[in-house]
């Protein structure tokens, strides 16, 4: 049966080509594989082979033309024996224009994102988990992995120093004498091969914890961060979900310079399929890391090595969890929202009490969420105050304060009374010497400075 | 157990001979992904496959040996270039081929494309994009095998090109350190992409980049099923009994480009010619099974129901409708 060689497509994006040569003329007996013609695409001159066995019956655009579109006939191929059919095209000196076989598409002809739901909802008041007790920082995320490690044997942690050092800032303490070597796993220095690790464990429904010695060094593990745990589900059309938990210290800590001294929350804020949590306080801390441990999805855990000796009080709740995605009003006020996350939520605690000497009462949000961000505590914060103030140590240029204040533009301009502004780390690398460091970060004196001046 | 570095069947084959029964049985695996490749080949030619598309053509008998040896519940993985891994995975040639063609019908709904094909069901990791990543993936598919203490196997495919990557000697190290039953299968077709790997590996024999680590390996012809064959047996028979990783490379060869796109200036005619001509893994077995006495007609046959199980893949993936707009917010997070 007589069947057409059509004008293949050879890249992704070759949409016309040119017949540079043909090397099998018409009468020829070509097998499969055999090279028939040379076409010249867009990038380079590729050879076309036969697909099936027979005779080149008919060439119907000769060599040299140009503009051939893809899927345009180009030659005929009969079995031995077999006149072409009167029926089957002719040769044609030039190729017709065809039209373009797929129209692009329109933003406007786009399927709508779906909505983002309540925004303009008023927020649930949290839950009141009763007696608290003072704990540091480093006590509530050890509690956290423990008391998740009890209640899950598909629960693992790994990372470096994380178990017969008991970890390199002590947060792992005591869990490799409760769970054994099989849980609690020390890893030599490859980052990139042990994320890769956990990933592809996590991929089969285990659920590790990856202790980053410092969030600096997860650089090294970055594309397994993104491209193998945030993606897989959406590439694998929802087979193939990735419960996993990337937790380490992040951003300042002390004179330890620019190498070590990064804040992250921008760079996994931007990515879809993952989930960032900030905690700030001991109960942050153990609720938003149980949380973490719990979540079906990737989830980075952005620390604080500053915060870690700090005390705060915290729920003794057995089942005490924090919801991800939700925000906490840690200071209720009138004149002005700032909205902080992390050690930056102590910076603004300090500044709203200094204002508040002067006159000047400030609504402290804690995000404790980066990503879902709780755009709707922000917002109806924004209604009641009109003025917006964002405190982070990391840089300024598409920061966490960037998005806060163009959610807060989109959903309530009409109610702001001044710019928003951004405080945040100096647009530089993070200088060694004392001095500099300090200029380097947001002070409380620095917020106070940006709420004068909008009031 | 002793490290070990050594080649096994060279060209021409002196792997273990299989029985018939196998012989044919590889013979129908190797011929479905010639066939379902050189199909996707020609949709991609017509418009209807877009992006990349790597074809395994040339290199089946790799798979198709490794494959007859392993049980349900071994899990795979592999690079960009997963057509004929997950077809002799079980997964479907309707699924895959609708994949292609980024249809609703598709093993990821049209949402991931020939690069990036899962499947839980016949634990099918992955289709991975970034080169050398499902090594260390594959790793950790080992480890949970072992967290969970049963017997079973993960196989992490990775081409010549990906063994230069920094993630795979920290994958060797790990497994070797935590004695994870992982094969590592280098398919060495000669090139990474349009470089030569003598212009890319200072080291010449990679079945040998192992061995700081103590772990074996065999350099095997891997256009000849039998070997492939009698090696993946070895590799897996140390996997199960627990005494860590294995590193199989397998001499092979790709026929077409390294993409579709590629015009594959980087070697001669002649050279592609040759090894079609001298070692194609499917006409070796076809004269083997002739030799044998299976008649012709009985292949014939055979490549019949082939061609219209992949007609019918063809059909599938062309008249299967698009994901609906919908599908583009879904699978971005599971609820909590």
């Amino acid at each position: 049966m007589a069947t057409e060689i059509l004008m293949p497509a050879l890249s992704p994006t070759m949409t016309e080509g040119k017949i540079a040569r043909w090397l099998k003329k018409e009468g020829d007996t070509i097998a499969v594989g055999d090279v028939v013609a040379e076409i010249e695409t867009d990038k380079a001159t590729m050879e076309i082979e036969a697909i099936e066995d027979g005779i080149l019956g008919r060439v119907l655009i000769g060599e040299g033309v140009e503009g051939v579109a893809v899927n345009t006939p180009i030659a005929i191929v009969v079995e031995d024996g077999e006149a072409v059919p009167d029926t089957m095209p002719h040769h044609q000196a030039c190729a017709h224009a065809a039209p373009a076989p797929v129209a692009a598409q329109t933003v406007s002809s786009l399927a709508s994102a779906p909505a983002t739901s309540g925004v303009d909802a008023a927020p649930e008041p949290e839950q009141d988990w009763g007696e608290t007790r003072e704990i540091t920082v480093r006590e509530a995320l050890r509690d956290a992995m423990a008391a998740e490690l009890r209640r899950d044997q598909d629960v693992f942690l790994l990372g470096e120093e994380v178990a017969e050092y008991q970890g390199a800032y002590k947060i792992s303490q005591g869990l490799l004498q409760e769970f054994g070597d099989r849980r609690v796993l020390d890893m030599p220095i490859t980052e990139h091969g042990f994320t890769g690790m956990a990933v592809g464990a996590a991929l089969t429904g285990l659920k590790p914890i990856v202790e980053f010695m410092t969030m600096n060094f997860a650089m090294q593990a970055i594309d397994h961060i993104i491209n193998s745990a945030a993606k897989t589900l959406y590439m694998s059309g929802g087979q193939m979900g990735c419960p996993i938990v990337f937790r380490g210290p992040n951003g300042a800590a002390a004179r330890v310079g620019a190498q070590h001294s990064q804040c992250y929350a921008s760079w996994y804020g931007h990515v879809p399929g993952l989930k960032v949590v900030a905690p700030w306080s001991a109960a942050d801390a153990k609720g938003l890391l149980r949380a973490a441990i719990r979540d079906p999805n990737p989830v980075i855990v952005l620390e604080n090595e500053i915060l870690y000796g700090q005390k705060f009080p915290c729920p003794i709740d057995e089942d005490f969890i924090l919801p991800i995605g939700k925000a906490k009003i840690e200071r209720a006020g009138t004149d002005v929202t700032i909205v902080a996350f992390s050690i930056a939520v102590g910076t603004a605690l300090e500044a709203a009490a200094e204002l508040a000497k002067q006159g000047i009462e400030a609504e402290v949000i804690n995000l404790r969420s980066i990503r879902p961000l709780d755009t709707a505590t922000i917002v109806n914060s924004v209604k009641k105050t009109s003025r917006l103030v964002t405190v982070e140590e990391g840089w300024p240029f598409a920061g966490i304060g960037s998005e806060v204040a163009m959610q807060v533009i989109e959903h309530a301009f009409d109610w702001l009374d001044a710019p928003p502004v951004r405080v945040a780390g100096v647009d530089v690398p993070m200088p060694f010497a004392a001095n500099l460091e300090k200029l380097a970060l947001p002070q409380p004196e620095h917020v106070v400075k940006a709420v004068r001046g909008l009031i | 157990m002793e490290t070990t570095s050594e080649q096994v069947g060279a060209v021409g084959g002196n792997g273990p001979s299989l029985t018939r029964e196998q012989f044919l049985s590889a013979y129908h695996d190797m011929l479905l992904i010639r066939r379902f490749e050189e199909k996707a080949g020609q949709l991609y030619g017509m418009g209807l496959i877009g992006g990349f598309c790597h074809l395994y053509i040339g290199q089946e008998a790799v798979v198709v040996g490794i494959q007859m040896c392993l049980k349900d519940g071994d899990k795979l993985i592999t690079s960009y270039r997963d057509h004929g891994q997950m077809l002799v995975a079980g997964m479907t040639p309707r699924g895959v081929m609708a994949e292609l063609t980024g249809r609703a019908t598709g093993y990821s709904h049209g949402k991931g494309g020939s690069m990036h094909m899962f499947s839980r069901e016949k634990n099918f990791y992955g289709g991975h994009g970034i080169v050398g990543a499902q090594v260390a993936l594959g790793i950790g598919l080992a480890f949970a095998n072992k967290y969970r203490g049963t017997d079973e196997v993960a196989v992490a495919y990775f081409g010549d090109g990906a063994a230069g990557q920094g993630q795979v000697y920290e994958s060797f190290n790990l497994a070797a350190l935590h004695k994870l039953p992982c094969i590592f299968v280098i398919e060495n077709n000669k090139y990474g992409m349009g470089t030569a790997i003598e212009r890319a590996s200072a080291s010449h024999d990679l079945y040998k980049n192992g061995e700081p680590w103590g772990i074996p390996s065999l350099q095997v012809d891997g256009m000849d099923i039998a070997a492939v064959h009698a090696a993946a047996a070895q590799a897996v028979a140390h996997c199960r009994a627990g005494e860590g990783p294995y590193i199989l490379e397998m001499m092979t060869y790709r026929y077409r480009g390294h993409s579709m796109s590629d015009p594959a200036k980087y070697r001669t005619r002649e050279e592609v010619d040759h090894v079609r001509k001298t070692r194609d893994p499917i006409e070796h077995v076809k004269h083997i099974l002739l030799d044998a006495g299976v008649e012709d007609a009985t292949l014939k046959a055979m490549e019949a129901e082939i061609k219209a199980v992949v007609n019918d893949s063809a059909e599938f993936a062309q008249t299967s409708p698009e994901p609906d707009p919908s599908e583009l917010y879904t699978d971005v997070v599971l609820e909590a």
